[in-house]
């Protein structure tokens, strides 16, 4: 029985990733009341989560998977390709999720008004479905497309944290417009290499474009378009304005949710542009990587961490540490060698479980005190002393110290760093992580060395909280020691993006035979 | 079958990790029975005993031969979280194992006679700060070094904001500003440039860095090192020490005059030794310039410890001093002088420890700290002053106590490599020692009192503190003294760090 549900998940996990949030979401619209909507959304979540484990553990050997839509054979037909790299990238997603969705249920008892909790449940699965589908396909134009999917129902994700502070809308809005910048300059970019390739499947673009001349115009435009574009959506500096605000006013379940995953979606596929479409003995592009992202990237590493010292609202001081992390993720990139990817990919990972717990942990503290800001955390740590260890850990992991998963992806990083002989980089990466220090000291003292409002009784937040904050938290220590499992899948999908396995013909078909 | 018995024929992996899981017992039991003071005190006060036993166990069956290493965790592919018992290491576990069980009887008479709060944060911190100690003495390469020795950061931060006011704050953000920040920009930066050079990290004796580093790069990566190992507290990163001193005193006795502070130039010598090689350090003379700057800072510290008349921030100097010593030996790269470092870790170890406790003991019955003050008090604590002045004899390396020994080797390995300047230098410090420590002693019994303000004279004001503070000095005081017939044991134990080095 076990056997024939795994064998049939191996043929069809690409797809039901997807499907199944999919079809949850209208459901969730149509359940009786919010516990019967919480348990559909949660059941598909774990859903995904399983197959997404399933995945990794497939083509953690370098396997790559190729699933026929429909059963129309790529290039024409829509194809789902996984490699190593998405696989990483759909399991962060669908772990976030699955961890995540318990705490949403008690913390939007509070943010957002109850008749809208199921429409609530109903758009966060779509913006899962829209990541997940991101990750998973082999499309140019179902990237746009699930790209947009997750956009649109975050925007309205946002706007529901109105219900509490009515500066929701006006960061909904900003994230809206700039985020729909984005995507239209994606699809614009996508439009030139279609004109150019007369394909879409990322896998077969990547074959023709290298044989188009590096010197085509249209093909630098389009390159052009599309890093900018997935540059608004991952927040690259200076294109970050929509994300502070976002991540500050969203509902808080919401705020951990794209810290750990929406932004990481983009990288990737930024990834998947620069080494599987444009591949990487295309000048222009090793022109542009080195000489403008690699610069922002050093730049948003100390810039945005150091606006992150002076916050007073402790969910946007935790956002603009987000932008100081991006580029890190983005720096491993531009390196353009396997540790480097290597060092992305973990520090995707890394920095998922830490940026989540940290959210959720504030979360819990919002929950009890009714608000973000410093004041509210001031000697938390004697009435609420487990939610406060947690935000210690997540803050030693966001500055890499050891026994705690932030090490082992920046060990990653300076190691790249060092092996592609650039130590002012190393160098960088060491001093921005001091900046580190002094955000996360200011959190700790305010925590623990300053007293607590008069009269305040010990409160710990409640269970369900409390939960899947720990599991996050002991997922970061655990990673923190154990990370060899991490590192090889990531090193995997370094590779597996470096060397084209992701292009070259050999991958495995899955699915229904082709017509 | 005893315990000892079972202790006797148990593996060797098994011992290393007990030697670290006891402290995480004692750390756990004391968050578990917060609330019940004397279960909690002498639950921990029998785990002190219990890890002091299985590192004399080890270290026994190490001298007879066997071998001890533990691979533990894979971390990444190609690097585990290992451990291995080695001489310089097993000495450092049973400094810090012995020491603790003092320092503990010494801390419940503290922290109940000076009625400290948050005792169980308190001694949960500890114990995991000695977790942290033991994961240092025994790491088997630079990854599981840096692992624990940042570990030992973060779990003593709490101690030195144990009283959460002002000063403690401004402490603690400058211990850990120095103590972080070094580690990270300088000691990680020069271990992974290490590693993307080697391809290993595992301390291999003679060193492994030869050859595969251009020897013009080796003396600016021993400098990442020097500087990183911002525990030994060379001079500019040392103001992390004389801060830390705002922590109670148990605190300054064991973690800032021994764990810490030692954890700090074991690890300097454990690069020295077992990353660079003596060899390969004499060779290319990579450390000379860091002979110079242990020699400055040894000198700078001693006046800086002349000028304090807060004898906690006086006694921080002083270790500041000391700890360069050890630095020096390093740096100077003959074998010799690098036994004489390993045997001061042991030497200063006993002899700083007593006059913290000492100190400490003064401030419980008296609440005293600056030495101004102590005029006349050594007729009203006898045993107290008595112990401080045989610390400070031996801290200034006069015979019989052991302090004597460690710096006639560290005089001769200067000898031997005809540093006149530097042999002139240890003894000019030893004059300096003598000068700041003697006087606390000095006045203690000699000087008259000051004209009483409340009437009276100390003797009838003042008794000697709680047995449980002035005990555990008084037999550190008495260790100085019997250690001076020991050494012998102890230099033979260490002779194998430099088996292959010239002289």
């Amino acid at each position: 029985m076990i056997e024939a549900i795994t064998t049939f998940t191996a043929q069809h996990g690409p797809l039901l990733a997807i499907a199944v949030p999919l079809i949850a979401s209208p459901l969730a619209i149509l359940m009786v009341n919010r516990v019967a909507a919480f348990i559909v959304t949660w059941l598909s979540a774990v859903t995904s989560f399983g197959l997404a484990a399933q995945m990794v553990t497939i083509t953690a050997d370098g396997t790559v998977l190729s699933y026929a839509i429909g059963g129309w054979a790529p290039p024409i037909g829509i194809e789902y390709r996984v490699d190593a790299a998405n696989a990483l990238v759909v399991l962060i997603v669908s772990m976030m999720a699955t961890v995540l969705l318990p705490y949403m249920r008690t913390s939007i008892e509070q943010e957002v008004a109850e008749r809208q909790h199921t429409l609530f449940y109903a758009c966060f699965l779509l913006c899962f479905t829209g990541l997940m589908g991101v990750a998973v396909t082999g499309d140019a134009f179902n990237v746009f497309v699930f790209l947009e999917i997750s956009s649109l129902s975050t925007y309205a994700l946002v706007a529901m944290g109105a219900a509490k502070d009515k500066r929701a809308l006006s960061a909904a809005y900003d994230y809206l417009v700039l985020g729909t910048l984005g995507a239209t300059f994606f699809v614009i970019g996508l439009g030139m290499i279609y004109m150019v390739t007369g394909t879409l499947n990322l896998a077969d673009l990547g074959r023709r474009l290298a044989e188009v001349d590096a010197e085509n115009r249209t093909v630098r435009t389009a390159y052009g378009f599309i890093v900018v574009g997935l540059g608004l959506k991952i927040a690259m500096y200076p294109m970050h304005r929509w994300l502070p605000g976002a991540y500050t006013f969203a509902p808080t379940t919401i705020s951990a949710f794209l810290a750990s995953t929406a932004t990481k979606v983009a990288i990737y596929v930024l990834a998947r542009f620069v080494f599987s479409v444009f591949q990487i003995d295309y000048p222009f592009e090793r022109d542009t990587l080195q000489f403008v992202v690699l610069p922002l990237a050093l730049l948003a590493m100390f810039t945005a961490s150091f606006v992150a010292v002076f916050q007073q609202n402790v969910k946007r001081l935790l956002a603009y540490s987000s932008l100081g992390q991006i580029g890190y993720m983005l720096l491993g990139l531009t390196l353009l060698t396997a540790t480097g990817l290597t060092a992305t990919f973990t520090h995707l990972f890394a920095h998922a479980l830490t940026k989540g717990a940290l959210f959720l942990a504030v979360g819990a503290i919002i929950y009890r005190t009714g608000g973000p800001m410093m004041h509210n955390l001031a000697g938390q740590a004697r009435l609420m002393p487990w939610t406060s260890a947690a935000i210690v850990v997540g803050g030693l992991s966001l500055i890499g110290i050891p026994g705690t998963v932030g090490f082992v992806s920046k060990w990653v990083l300076i190691q790249a760093a060092f092996e592609a002989d650039l130590w002012p980089i190393a160098a960088a990466i060491v001093a921005s992580s001091l900046i580190a220090v002094v955000y996360v000291w200011r959190l700790v003292e305010v925590l623990y060395l300053q007293p607590a409002r008069e009269g305040a009784a010990k409160r710990e937040a409640p269970l369900t909280m409390l939960i899947p904050i720990w599991v996050l938290v002991v997922a970061i220590v655990w990673t923190g020691f154990d990370a060899d499992g991490l590192v090889s899948v990531a090193r995997t999908a370094g590779e597996s993006l470096l060397d084209g396995g992701f292009v070259a013909d050999g991958a495995r078909i899955i699915g229904v035979p082709g017509r | 079958m005893n315990p000892w018995d079972i202790l006797q024929t148990a593996s060797a992996g098994d011992l290393i990790l007990l030697s670290m899981l006891l402290p995480l017992a004692a750390t756990l039991g004391n968050l578990v029975f917060r609330s019940m003071p004397n279960l909690r005190d002498g639950l921990t006060f029998i785990f002190t005993i219990a890890i002091f036993a299985v590192v004399t166990v080890i270290a026994m069956r190490f001298a007879s031969g066997e071998s001890f290493a533990l691979d533990l965790i894979v971390f990444q592919p190609g690097l585990t979280i290992a451990f291995q018992v080695e001489p310089l290491g097993a000495v450092f576990a049973l400094v810090a194992s012995s020491l603790w069980i003092l320092t503990h009887i010494y801390g419940i008479g503290y922290m109940r006679g000076n009625n400290e709060t948050k005792h169980a944060r308190f001694f949960a911190c500890f114990a995991f700060a000695i977790f942290a100690t033991m994961g240092i003495a025994f790491a088997a390469n630079l990854l599981t070094l840096f692992i624990f020795y940042e570990l030992l950061t973060v779990s003593t931060y709490p101690l030195v904001a144990h009283k959460e006011n002002d000063a403690a704050r401004r402490g603690g953000r400058t211990y850990l500003g120095i103590l972080m920040g070094t580690s990270i920009v300088f000691l990680l930066t020069g271990i992974i440039w290490t590693y993307a050079a080697t391809g290993t990290l595992d301390f291999v004796e003679g060193g492994f860095l030869a050859g595969k580093v251009s020897d013009n790069l080796l003396p600016f990566i021993l400098a990442l090192f020097a500087f990183g190992i911002g525990k030994a507290a060379l001079m500019p990163f040392h103001r992390w020490l004389p801060a830390a001193m705002v922590a109670p005193t148990p605190v300054s006795a064991l973690l800032h005059a021994v764990a810490v502070v030692k954890a700090g130039v074991f690890s300097m010598l454990k690069v020295g030794v077992y990353v660079f090689g003596i060899d390969t350090l004499s060779s290319t003379g990579a450390s000379v310039w860091l002979t110079w700057v242990a020699a400055f800072s040894i000198l700078a510290a001693s006046i800086v410890a002349l000028r304090q008349d807060n004898l906690k921030k006086m006694l921080a100097y002083s270790t500041v001093g000391q700890l360069s010593y050890i630095t020096l030996a390093m740096a100077m790269a003959n074998s010799t002088a690098a036994l004489g470092g390993g045997l001061h870790i042991v030497t200063h170890a006993v002899g700083k420890i007593t006059l913290f406790m000492c100190a400490g003991a003064i401030y419980v019955a008296t609440h005293k700290t600056e030495i101004s003050d102590m005029r006349g008090l050594g007729r009203a604590m006898p045993i107290t002053f008595i112990a401080f002045g045989i610390g400070s004899l031996s801290i200034i390396g006069l015979p019989p106590l052991v302090g004597s020994w460690s710096k006639w080797m560290l005089l001769v390995g200067a000898a031997q490599t005809d540093q006149l300047i530097l042999m002139g230098v240890l003894m000019l410090s030893s004059l300096l020692s003598v000068a700041y420590l003697l006087p606390v002693f000095a006045r203690g019994f000699f000087t008259p009192e000051a004209q009483a303000l409340h009437g009276g004279s100390w003797r009838e004001r003042i008794s000697e503190a709680p047995l449980f503070c002035w005990l555990p000095p008084a037999i550190t005081a008495i260790g100085c003294f019997v250690l001076f017939f020991y050494t012998g044991e102890i230099v033979a134990f260490l002779t194998p760090i430099v088996g292959g080095a010239n002289g």
